[in-house]
């Protein structure tokens, strides 16, 4: 059976991780890819990179980063933030990101999934998309949720699976950083609509919002201050869903302490 | 222990194989990634040879075909030494592929590749799955007994031939993910991307 996952995302910002994580364990909560292995030892399915400073400048820095985690963190890694080009794509995928997202860039140029596509496959083009409730729908907006746009989610997120996403990373801005709760209402809409996977992000705040997004039909659920703040570790989140039953990887026996 | 694993992974231009090399390092293996098979004979001598690849199955052979690795390849597992075919690399070893118009592989194993269907479920295969152990394979050593493995696909391999089938996973129907004969062995799953399992699997293959 293929399981739901559990993705830690981490924002940061001029290649230093933005709201830095509460462990003791890290030496350095500010160095993505010291927290990347932590996250991975704790048991993540896969991590995602999102540069939310996303200025041209940084853009070295963050693939530089990518690929000092893939050297050494063995999972999954989304990158996105500011990608806008094929070549972009092709220089992160290089680095050792397994998915790219695209947002604005996206939105300002929907051809770019499908060059994407074409060339790296579907499967590794992700699109990204921030939403806003209005009334029984939700509007996007672009560039970092600051700017709306005219497109009606469920519209956009069809019509970007068709130019050639592989998944959708859907944010709720209504919830982001609320703790209520993912929008389960839009995770099921979005589910019926997209034929790709989904991942739900914005809003998680307990153990059970995991489990209620992946009943709403989420593939995936993506948290970050949840993780980095320590409100819910991610080895409990995993043995409380796998022991109620939720279609998660088993929880993996401690390991060793990492060779220096 | 035996000696340390010499393993060229092949360069073909289909995908990362930055994580492939990592990964393999990270078990013990020497690596060198390799563009062209004459680096085989030359300076190298490998001991493994991994075959990594995404993306388009027509796409993949010629560019094989193109660098001149095809007969190597063949030579290479007709003498049955240690081989690894990761994901693409995986399905360009059987018959035919009906990606995008039909191909013929390299029909080292009998078999197809074949599209799963968006009507049945999402399409690619993204995320973690089990795959089952069906025969013992030195591969298989001090693995969990059905462990999960991260899958990225929207195809998949289809044989009538069981006795290749190592390994299998169930996604709209039960396929193999998992094939070899001796110590020629790949995988339809990241071995690279599959955390300490993966790292397992990838250092079993370095004492084949």
């Amino acid at each position: 059976m293929l399981k739901k996952r559990i993705i830690p995302c981490l924002d940061m910002k001029g290649g230093r991780v933005v709201k830095g994580v509460c462990f003791e364990a890290l030496r350095d909560a500010g160095d993505p890819v010291e927290t990347a292995a932590l996250y991975d030892r704790l048991g993540a399915d896969e991590l995602c990179f999102l540069d939310i400073g996303a200025s041209v400048e940084n853009r070295g820095t963050l693939f530089e980063i990518v690929e000092r985690t893939a050297s050494r963190v063995f999972l999954p890694l989304t990158v996105g933030g500011g990608i806008r080009s094929v070549e972009e794509i092709r220089r992160a995928l290089n680095c050792g990101a397994d998915k790219v997202s695209l947002n604005s860039a996206a939105l300002a140029n929907p051809s770019l999934l499908t060059e994407g596509a074409l060339r790296f496959g579907s499967q590794c083009i992700v699109l990204a998309v921030d939403v806003k409730r209005e009334g029984g729908s939700w509007r996007v907006y672009s560039h970092g949720g600051t700017r709306p746009t005219s497109r009606d989610a469920i519209e956009w997120i069809v019509e970007g699976v068709r130019a050639g996403a592989g998944e959708i990373l859907l944010t709720s801005m209504d919830r982001d950083g609320t703790g209520e709760g993912y929008d389960l209402e839009l995770l099921e809409r979005v589910s019926r609509a997209a034929e790709v996977p989904l991942i739900a992000s914005g809003g998680a705040g307990t153990m059970d919002d995991f489990r209620k997004a992946f009943a709403a039909g989420a593939d995936a659920a993506l948290a970050a201050s949840l993780f980095h703040f320590g409100t819910v570790d991610l080895r409990d989140l995993r043995r409380t869903l796998y022991n109620a039953g939720a279609p998660v990887r088993p929880p993996l026996p401690d390991l060793p302490e990492e060779r220096p | 222990m035996g000696a340390i694993p010499r393993t060229a992974v092949i360069d073909y231009g289909m995908g990362n194989i930055h994580s492939v090399s990592k990964a393999l390092e990270a078990t013990g293996h020497q690596v060198r990634i390799l563009a062209h098979p004459d680096a085989v004979f030359e300076d190298f001598a490998p001991s493994h040879l991994v075959l990594p690849g995404v993306g388009a199955f027509g796409e993949g052979l010629s560019r094989l075909e193109k660098a001149g690795w095809v007969p190597l390849l063949r030579h290479w597992i007709g003498e049955d030494r240690p081989f690894l075919g990761i994901c693409l690399g995986m399905q360009l070893l059987f018959g035919e592929s009906h990606e995008f118009g039909t191909h013929r592989g390299l029909e080292i194993f009998p078999g197809s590749v074949v599209s799963f269907d968006p009507g049945l479920g999402k399409v690619p295969q993204i995320g973690w799955n089990e795959v089952r152990r069906t025969v013992d394979h030195p591969l298989w050593r001090g693995l969990p007994p059905d462990p999960d493995f991260y899958f990225v696909h929207s195809f998949h391999v289809r044989t009538a031939d069981r006795s290749i089938v190592l390994g299998e996973t169930a996604y709209q129907e039960t396929y193999p993910s998992f094939v070899g004969r001796s110590r020629v062995t790949a995988v339809q799953f990241h071995p690279e991307k599959s955390q300490r399992t993966g790292l397992a699997l990838l250092k079993n293959f370095g004492a084949l």
